[in-house]
């Protein structure tokens, strides 16, 4: 096994004595003592996520739109404001999911791509591959140079304008999806945590520096623990659970960042029109006692489905998931999830769960 | 957080205590859920099941994993604590004074067969390794 890839802020984690683990090759912060701690913090105040895993990739040439809007599936014309974010999949032909990614528009020469640590390698071929079919001219230029460090949690701004005085000029003033350089930093108003936020990317060397002043500020270090918590309350998908390359964006809850309309023809299109849709994503929380957890079953009245993700909801005090059904199920459904072997009873939410600290079911 | 040294352990992380009626105590150790983290569900087997020694019967769930608890020893389960199924989180602050379950030994003598302290701390210091 080759050793694991660390980011620039690794010391950082091991002086304040994180639980460090492999993630997709990379060795990261599952916690730092409490996950149930940490999640809270991010709901009430604010926390940070060392995020430098995930790789960013500058898409360059006058070709970037045309390229980008057969690249992905949602629609890049919905990119005409200067530092708007869109959050899409990427779909190979047979309409199965690539990765999600975020891209965001900084000018019709230059739009910045963020895609998943674990998938990185095989998205990059992929869009060189495509780029060297269909806009050999365009320049694709995956950033190692840069670290990325999430800020989350309603005092996430203030906190942050308390580090770093200068940035509150440029993204203080930031809509919800949209990102900014301000001098050598990118920083975005995005987050994966169903809090108001920003992920900033910024020189690698620079990040230890970045991480020590909002420490001092009082944003509290999470880990990928807290992070998956909280995306699973806010009914954020993760790429390989929730959906991978045998699964479409429409079997995923995913249709909304899918736009069919027109003559576009992105790549998986075709498939995606000829596919049937008879699955579908639900919430679910569980009423009997237990903890619902990926890859358990699930019995319907309208056939089985199974777990995507599944955990305890630290701000619901109970256990939720997202799950794969056949299309029929609807809320208010009471379905049976199979716990070690014993049927257990959930009731079939809407999801989001929680939004801004809020509980929505 | 050092190993009680009136407690015996087994290998797979549970302890047991030996009371004055003769029941034995059962809970998992401070190791165990220092590996699984923040803990948000306990179910203990129903009283009156006979257990045999080493067998799966209860379960213990973190916001990240859920584990088996093994008897250590055969007996009959003769009351649980319902109060840590209420609050699952208190095995965090001190795995040593929840408890879970309480069995009447097939054969008291079984405990004798259990690690003590001594050997349980290098059984976990081994597993470091």
């Amino acid at each position: 096994m080759s050793p694991l890839k660390q980011t620039p802020l690794n010391a950082k984690h091991r002086e304040a004595h994180a639980k460090l683990v492999d993630f997709s090759g990379w060795e990261m912060p599952l916690h730092y003592g409490s996950q149930v701690e940490e999640h809270h913090v991010v709901r009430r105040d604010a926390g940070m996520f060392d995020v430098s895993h995930m790789r960013v990739v500058d898409v360059r040439g006058e070709a970037a739109r045309p390229f980008l809007s057969q690249l992905i599936a949602n629609n890049v014309d919905k990119l005409q404001s200067t530092g708007k974010a869109l959050y899409s999949c990427m779909l190979h032909a047979g309409g199965g999911v690539i990765d999600d990614l975020i891209v965001y528009y900084q000018s019709e020469s230059w739009f910045r791509i963020v895609i998943n640590a674990g998938c990185a390698d095989k998205d990059i071929a992929w869009m060189l591959q495509q780029r060297d079919a269909l806009a050999p001219g365009l320049e694709i230029t995956p950033r190692a140079d840069l670290a990325m460090i999430a800020v989350q949690g309603p005092a996430a701004a203030a906190r942050l304008w308390t580090a770093m005085p200068g940035l509150e000029g440029v993204a203080g003033v930031l809509k919800p999806f949209f990102g900014a350089m301000v001098g050598d930093m990118f920083v975005a108003r995005t987050g994966y945590t169903g809090e108001d936020g920003f992920e900033i990317m910024l020189p690698a060397k620079a990040a230890p520096f970045f991480w020590q002043a909002l420490l001092e500020a009082g944003v509290k270090p999470c880990g990928l623990g807290a992070r998956d918590t909280l995306r699973l309350e806010a009914g954020m998908a993760l790429y390989g659970q929730d959906m991978d390359e045998t699964i479409t964006p429409f079997e995923a809850g995913l249709a909304w960042t899918v736009d069919m309309q027109g003559e576009r023809d992105f790549i998986g299109k075709r498939s995606l029109q000829a596919l049937p849709r008879n699955r579908q994503m639900v919430g679910l929380k569980l009423i009997d006692r237990g903890v619902l957890r990926a890859h358990q079953m699930i019995e319907t009245e309208h056939g089985g489905g199974e777990i995507t993700s599944g955990g305890f909801s630290p701000t619901l005090n109970a256990s939720i998931a997202l799950a794969r059904v056949p299309s029929g199920v609807q809320p208010g459904d009471r379905v049976e999830v199979m716990i070690r072997d014993r049927g257990h009873q959930a009731e079939v939410v809407k999801y989001p769960f929680v939004r801004n600290g809020r509980a929505l079911i | 957080m050092s190993i009680p040294t009136d407690l015996k352990y087994t290998a797979s992380h549970e302890w047991a205590r030996l009371e004055a009626d003769g029941s034995v105590t059962i809970g998992i150790t401070d190791h165990a859920q220092e590996l699984l983290g923040d803990m948000v569900f306990v179910e203990n087997p129903t009283v009156g099941r006979t257990l045999a020694a080493g067998e799966e019967c209860a379960v213990v769930e973190s916001v990240k994993a859920a584990s088996d608890v093994y008897a250590p020893i055969a007996g009959e389960v003769v009351s649980i604590n319902e109060a840590l199924e209420a609050e699952p989180q208190k095995l965090n602050e001190d795995a040593y004074a929840h408890w879970m379950f309480r069995i009447q030994p097939a054969n008291a003598a079984d405990l004798d067969g259990l690690m003590d302290a001594a050997a349980y701390q290098a059984a976990v210091d081994a597993e470091a390794h």
